[in-house]
């Protein structure tokens, strides 16, 4: 029995004259990784944005947990909800060291209750997962570029999210790097928790995916596993053309 | 961000700050004290350094900049000043000009109790909070910011500039108010005064110092500069920003009012000019010379500054606007961390052209 974690139904969302999403739905598990893949332009950071709360859609719902309406509802609310997202461009704090960031992803207030044993060991415990204990006390700022792929991971990854949603968690990195990162994101599934990832990475899609969702101009494709993706002559014409 | 016992520059901005206001105080109407004028130039230095820290409070650790916080500064200057006229009237008796100007026959009516200083200082807090926290609430609610924000912000400081120099507002007009001639009952201009106003604005100025450093030490100072780096991730990452933003803004403006009311006290003046643009832009560039984002360096930035304008406004006054815009110029090309960038140079290795440019280079 497979709960649904994140429902969207008939999203649309429109920039000027760009239809961004048109009229998508779809179901994401809790227990699954699923992969949104799809040529640029087809709508998959917009989802992001959407589910988010960065980007409000011109109709439809996001409903999390089977109950909860998330749309309209601010950044924060949703983030607090237990969704969260790391972003394609790796964002973190340059002036923050990596122990602070996994601190701050890890406690929601602006009161210090950081000290306390617990978080300590949450922070340690994070960053023996994304590998960055050695980093600790390093600027965020001083990282390589896969280092603060993993430091953002980290610090979404420090609540305990519901939903973790990763987009393009692999992109710039070396094979070895990107090896690593597919090994944490197969660690971090759980069957309390839906993973999403946006990524161009085929191989590495069909590594760490249980699902793939295709989208193109805003619609869904065809959704199934990564190798009937592959067999899938509507997705090998929109991926290669004519 | 380094534990503040380790932060040496800090401590020893602090340190000389207190032995400062220490050898005023205690060599005060003795051979070894100041001239009153060099007494005076300190104390209203100390307010510069002041007003300097609110504006790197919120530009520095938070990434916005106002470039109308000569706003709040005013607002303490009036206040102290409206205290300063009704004290010195009930007092001595003497009318205000410009009550005598405009052939009112007495106060309006909203400077009743204006004579408890108490109430004055609570007055200036409530408009203050106001002022700032209306104008912050709905601009960062309707997430405007950077230069958007910087350019209402001078408009709003412009708007105040316009009021005030209307003459029926019942606050001087453009005239100002002047001829404070007695505060807390002491009167005003005799070198105790000067130097007691001095050695406060001294205190004041170590006070506000080591409660920023506090501040932006702690975990509220942390998510300051996660804030300033990316609000956006920030907020992803459930934090309500626009608190965090509100916050740190009317405490910046409550700061630069605190400035606002030592210093005029000090030049025993206040007109419109002080709401001017050009004031609130300056504040920004002491910041930016001194090396924004670092405390001290404000502090250093709005010192500097402002004893060469001193020791210029008197022997060369013309060059001044010169002087000013070369500095402008030769941080945003040499030195974008300000003064900081020049400390860092000399501590590491020698200087010399090609390292600059290398070290200014990573800096970017």
């Amino acid at each position: 029995m497979a709960m649904t974690a994140l429902l969207v139904d008939g999203l649309s969302v429109r920039f000027g004259s760009f239809q961004a999403i048109d009229d998508l739905s779809l179901a994401i598990d809790y227990g699954e990784v699923r992969a949104v893949i799809g040529p640029n332009g087809a709508g998959k950071t917009t989802l992001l944005d959407v589910i988010s709360g960065i980007t409000r859609p011109k109709q439809g719902r996001v409903l999390f947990d089977g109950a909860h309406e998330i749309v309209g509802r601010s950044e924060a609310a949703i983030a607090r909800a237990g969704i969260r997202r790391k972003f394609q461009k790796p964002s973190v704090f340059e002036g923050l060291s990596v122990r602070q960031h996994i601190a701050i992803g890890a406690d929601v207030g602006f009161r210090s209750r950081l000290d306390t044993p617990a978080l300590e060991d949450r922070v340690g415990e994070v960053l023996e997962t994304v590998r960055l204990a050695d980093k600790a006390d390093a600027l965020a700022g001083a990282l390589s570029h896969g280092q603060k792929q993993w430091l953002e991971i980290g610090m979404v990854l420090a609540s305990e999210p519901k939903v973790l949603m990763l987009d393009e968690p692999v992109a710039g990195l070396t094979d070895e790097e990107t090896e690593r990162t597919a090994s944490l994101v197969r660690a971090l599934k759980r069957p309390d928790r839906a993973i999403v990832v946006v990524e161009h990475d085929m191989d590495f899609v069909e590594r760490i995916a249980d699902r793939v969702t295709v989208l193109h101009e805003g619609r869904t494709l065809f959704e199934g596993s990564m190798d009937r993706v592959r067999a899938d002559p509507a997705v090998v014409e929109v991926y290669l053309g004519r | 961000m380094k534990r503040w016992t380790a932060d040496w520059p800090f401590l020893g901005l602090v340190g000389l700050l207190v032995v400062v206001a220490l050898a005023m105080a205690l060599f005060a109407g003795t051979p070894f004290g100041l001239s009153r004028y060099l007494a005076n130039a300190i104390g209203q230095l100390a307010a510069f350094a002041v007003l300097a820290l609110s504006l790197d409070l919120i530009w520095g650790y938070l990434g916005i900049l106002s470039l109308g916080h000569g706003l709040f500064f005013a607002v303490g200057g009036y206040v102290v000043a409206m205290y300063l006229l009704k004290h010195s009237f009930v007092v001595t008796g003497t009318v205000p000009d410009f009550l005598q100007f405009m052939g009112w026959k007495d106060f309006p009516f909203y400077w009743a109790g204006f004579d408890f200083f108490p109430y004055a200082l609570l007055a200036a807090v409530v408009v203050t909070l106001l002022i700032a926290g209306v104008f912050g609430y709905v601009s960062f609610r309707s997430r405007v910011s950077g230069v958007y924000f910087a350019i209402i912000t001078q408009a709003l400081v412009y708007v105040a500039m316009l009021l005030m120099f209307r003459n029926d507002t019942g606050f001087g007009g453009n005239n100002g108010m002047t001829g404070f001639t007695v505060m807390f009952g002491w009167p005003m201009g005799t070198s105790g005064m000067i130097t007691g106003l001095a050695v406060a604005s001294l205190v004041v100025l170590a006070g506000v110092l080591v409660g920023c450093r506090w501040l932006v030490g702690s975990r509220f100072g942390a998510l300051m500069l996660a804030t300033r780096d990316d609000e956006t991730r920030l907020r992803t990452l459930g934090y309500e920003t626009l608190r965090l933003k509100l916050t740190v803004w009317c405490l910046s403006a409550v700061i630069a009012m605190i400035a606002g009311m030592l210093y005029v006290p000090q030049v025993g003046i206040i007109n419109p000019r002080l709401l001017s643009p050009e004031l609130s832009l300056e504040i920004a560039v002491w910041v930016a010379i001194g090396g924004r984002g670092h405390l001290v360096g404000a502090v250093i930035g709005a010192l500097l500054v402002n004893a060469v304008k001193f020791w210029l406004s008197s022997a060369a006054p013309d060059v001044w606007p010169f002087i000013l815009s070369g500095l402008i110029v030769l941080v945003v090309l040499v030195f974008p961390n300000g003064l900081i960038d020049l400390a860092r140079l000399k501590l590491v290795r020698p200087m010399g052209p090609k390292r600059i440019a290398a070290e200014v280079g990573e800096a970017r």
